[in-house]
Parts: structure tokens; sequence; C-alpha cells
């Protein structure tokens, strides 16, 4: 671990009672999502972590519960020290409090996880969806979410195909 | 083709003034179908006359599920889609995945791979500016520089082309490595570019730098301070111009970057015109990387000699019993990196482009995830166009420099 992240990570140990995953060098902290916006804060305030660089979700649907990670990477400009956060959240229509007031980059990429996972930010300014059409039906990042593929058309089949489409030809 | 669905202002209400709900002040669409929105891109502007009260982007036009998709296939075949997310950085997001996939694997790559991925990545840079000065100064009505950097833009795809039998989509860098060496006329062809180059930018920079016409549309206008470029996690050319001295190849160094010497241009106007010296600044730069790289160019083996992860030559598999078993292997079944998850990332020619790839221990990406520089800086495009004249909204697009095939992935 980098000498830079100690403090911040005992820190974060202590009184948000994080766990700390280290993989190729890269320091994750889990932390509850009751705590999220203040540790997030902490970290801003207090250890400089001063640019979110991005926020994602990854879904363990079926075989993990809790089923959804929202993940915070947080960098330090001074010291180029980068920090994951993850937090877990469970159930299938999560909500997660919003750190827009922290930092307002995070808007864009809360909307997105809310376009791709259906994890809702409560207390976000705009929660519409970004990317997908807004009368999309689903979430297309979750594992259940069928990849979904076109249905090869011959003569014979042509109409039938056809019949099933959202817009059908004719 | 039948359902129209009529926006609701009750869906916007959050987004727009009182002035606008009660008649006073217009919305308008700029695009999705309009040429100097680089794409398609619409920006639901809310005026008072001519000038800007807001601007609400809205993006996913180009929406092709590159994430989703990748989760289905193989790490070998995921990376070919990965090209297509910044279509004029395609080696630079071949780099940060095989970066993502080679940290996942913990594999090594050779010098000589390392010193020919700085330099394809750094003519990507030039290739990527060059589009963006002639599009945007087209946008403000200068024709001829357009089609001077089109001229250069396509010596380096001939040069691309020379290495990866593609203009484009070369998929040329691979975990471990490339995908095989350069042929012997490359270095000849960087060294005659980079000759010239220096020359022909100063062509360009006759064109516009001193132009009354250009400055005009371009100083005072769009402005962001250096603590929001910061608080909206902008980086790349807007954040330099705006005084952030920030780099990923200075600060968070990767393929070797450390070794060579260049500076950073920074400005602290933040208007357009000072992301225009930049960019301008950050192509001689680039032609100083790539002449300390081809003066370096080792000799030796261009992938990596894990062959657990990394294909054996061609050569190999009429002799040896070995190779022809991981050829088999790693083009049916694919390789699993072990269970974890890594984040990597490069200096676009937009600023940091970062994968965050989770791996389950299969031969699939568990979730891979595009943290794309045109995505957030679309995003200030409320606070650049603020108070500003609809005609300056073009200027303000161009100079962010988006590309949305990176922004809607």
């Amino acid at each position: 671990m980098l000498e830079s992240l100690k403090p911040a990570v005992i820190a974060l140990q202590n009184e948000f009672g994080a766990e700390v995953v280290e993989f190729r060098d890269e320091v994750s902290l889990i932390i509850q999502p009751e705590k999220n916006i203040e540790a997030l804060q902490a970290l801003r305030d207090r250890f400089g972590f001063n640019f979110l660089i991005d926020v994602t979700a990854v879904d363990y649907w079926p075989q993990e519960t809790p089923r959804f990670h929202v993940l915070y990477h947080v960098l330090a400009l001074d010291t180029n020290a980068l920090l994951r956060l993850r937090v877990p959240l469970n159930g299938n229509g999560p909500s997660l409090r919003t750190c827009e007031g922290v930092w307002p980059s995070a808007n864009w990429y809360e909307r997105e996880i809310f376009d791709m996972f259906g994890i809702r930010f409560d207390g976000h300014s705009d929660m519409r969806r970004i990317i997908m059409p807004f009368e999309w039906e689903g979430h297309p990042l979750r594992k259940d979410y069928p990849l979904g593929y076109e249905e090869v058309e011959f003569t014979f089949n042509f109409e039938e195909i056809n019949q099933r489409k959202l817009h059908p030809k004719i | 083709m039948s359902d129209f669905r009529e926006v609701n202002i009750a869906e916007l209400r959050h987004l727009v003034s009182e002035r606008a709900l009660s008649g006073e002040t217009m919305l308008l669409n700029m695009g999705p179908q309009h040429p100097s929105t680089h794409g398609v891109l619409r920006l639901l502007l809310e005026l008072d006359g001519e000038i800007i009260i807001n601007c609400i982007p809205d993006i996913g036009y180009l929406h092709t599920g590159i994430e989703k998709n990748v989760e289905a296939k193989p790490y070998a075949q995921s990376e070919v889609m990965v090209d297509r997310l910044d279509y004029l950085n395609p080696l630079g997001n071949n780099l940060v995945y095989c970066l993502a996939v080679e940290k996942l694997c913990e594999l090594d790559v050779p010098l000589r791979a390392q010193v020919i991925r700085v330099i394809l990545a750094e003519l990507t840079r030039i290739n990527s500016h060059l589009v963006w000065m002639g599009t945007s100064a087209l946008d403000l009505a200068a024709m001829s520089t357009f089609l001077y950097t089109m001229r250069e833009r396509e010596n380096i795809l001939d040069i691309f082309e020379m290495c990866a039998g593609q203009r484009m989509m070369t998929t040329f860098i691979r975990p471990g490595g490339l995908w095989r060496d350069v042929p012997v006329e490359f270095e000849a062809a960087v060294r005659e570019f980079i000759k010239i180059l220096p020359k022909r930018i100063d062509e360009y920079e006759s064109l516009l730098t001193n132009n009354p016409l250009f400055l005009d549309r371009t100083k005072g206008i769009g402005l962001i301070s250096a603590e929001d470029c910061t608080r909206w996690a902008i980086g790349g050319p807007i954040a330099r111009a705006s005084g952030v001295k920030y780099d990923l190849r200075k600060a968070r160094p990767y393929s070797g970057y450390e070794q060579y010497q260049f500076d950073l241009p920074t400005r602290t106007e933040g208007d357009i015109f000072a992301r225009y010296i930049v960019r301008v600044e950050e192509m001689r730069q680039s032609i100083k990387i790539i002449q300390q790289a081809i003066d370096l160019l080792p000799l030796g083996p261009t992938r990596s000699n894990n062959r657990k992860f990394v294909p054996p030559p061609r050569s190999e598999l009429g002799t040896s019993m070995e190779a022809l078993i991981h050829h088999f292997k790693l083009w049916t079944e694919g390789y699993a990196p072990p269970k974890g998850a890594v984040y990597a990332a490069i200096e676009s020619p937009r600023g940091e482009l970062g994968v965050y790839m989770e791996s389950d221990g299969s031969p699939k990406p568990y979730r891979c995830h595009f943290r794309t520089p045109s995505f957030t800086n679309l995003q200030i495009m409320p606070l650049l166009t603020h108070a500003h004249f609809v005609a300056d909204v073009v200027g303000i697009i161009g100079s962010i420099d988006i590309v949305l095939g990176d922004t809607d992935r």
C-alpha cells in the first residue's frame, strides 16, 4: 500500500468500519451504504482526495448477496493516490444517497448507474435516464437482462418474425 | 414507424427556469442532426432572445452497448469492440484495455513493444488533435484549415495501415505486447512524418493563431476556472488550459512514459483560445516524444513469452506440440485471469481514459466499465455556455472536443 494512502485508510477503518481489500497494489475499501456520503466527505476534506474519477456499479446476481456494489474511484491530485470505495447494496431496486453535494461531477455518473442498473439515488437533482431512450423498460447492465439478438429472417419465416417486431414493416 | 412521442415539458420542469414555463423564454433543440455537434448530440437550449440561459445536453444517440457486449465475449474478442469507443483514438483505447488485462494477469510487456506503443499512442494523439483542429475551425467558418489537417492525418493513417492493415480500427496493441512487429518501413515513415509535421503545424498556426476573426470567436468565450475543473472531474487539455498542470503521462506514468522528456503546455485563461493553444502545443510535444522513442527503438520481441495468455508465434505451430495446444486453447476457450478487479488509465487526447475491469476467474470479463473523458467533459456544457450567444455554442462544443462514440459507449 502506498504511504500516502495509509492515513486515509486507517481513519476510514476506525471511523466508518471500512473493510480493506488489496489486489494488484490497488486498495478498495468496503463501506456500508448508510455512511457513503460521510466517508466521501471525509476523504475530500481531510485527506485531499479532491478528484472524483468515476462512479460505477457491478451486479453480482445471482451468486452473491448483497446484489449490487456501487464503486467510487477517488484521486488526490497532489499525491496521485487512488482509492476505491465499494458500497454493497441489497435488494433488487435499491437506493443510495447521492454524492452530488460532494462532487457535482457525480451527476451524470449516477444517472448512468440509474439507467443501467436501476439503482436510485436519493436527493439527486435530475434522476432521468441518460443513455437509453426515456421510454425504455429494464436496466441493460443487470445480469438478469438478456443480451438480445436479431432473429435471422428467411422467406419462409419473414412474416412471423416481422409481426413480433416493435415496428413491423407494412 | 408510427409512434412519435411528444416530450412533455413536465419531465424537464426541474431543469428549466420559471420563465420558460410561462413562455417568456424559448426552448430550442440544437441537434441531434446538426453539422457542428460533431455527431449526434442534442442540446436543449433555453434562450432569452439570442442569449443562452440554460443548456441541457441529451446524449445516448450513439449508444452501442459495448459494456454489455464485452461481458459476453472472451478477453481477446472484446478488445475489437474497444476500438469503436472513441473512433479518433482507437490505439489509445486498445492501450488502456491491454493495460487493464495486463494488470489483471500480471503480464510482462517487452521493451520494444512498449516503445512502439508510445509511438503509436502519440501518433494517435496528433491524429485526434488534427481532426479536432480541422473540424472546430470549420465550425468557426475557417474552411481551409480542415483541408490541410486532413492531409497530414492521411499520413498517420497510412502509418497505421502499414502496421496493422487497417486505417482506423486497428486492434494492433494486444495484451502482452503487439499483434505483430512493425514492418521495416515503419521507422523511416515515422521519421519522415515527424520531420514535415512541425512546419505544417506552423502553417496551421499562421491560418488561425493571429487571425482576428478566429480571435473574436474564441477569446474570453467558454470560460472555466481551475477549481471548477477539479470539482467537475475535468482532465486533459481543457483542465490544462485553465491552469491545472496534470497529465497522466507525468503523474501516473504507464508504458515507460517516465523516460521521455516533454513539457506540459498550460495556460491560465481557460477560454476556447487557451484550449486551442494547449492542443497545438501538445502536438509539438508529441513530436518530441516520438522523436525520442524512435531514436530509442530497441530490437527484440514484441510480445510476451507467457504462453498461458499470449498466443505463440505462427512459425512454432508446425514444430511444437505445446505451441499447438496453447494456440488451440487460447483461440477456442480464451484465457482466464485470476479473480479480482483493477483500474487502469491513460491520458487520451481528451483527458483521463480509464477502464475498470473485474474478473470472476472465467474467460470473459465479469464487468468492464469505461471511464471516458468525453462523457465527463460534456457535463460542463451548461457552465460553459451560460450567458453566451447561440453562435458561441458551436465554438464551445468544438473546444470540448467531444467524440460521441466515447460519450455514449
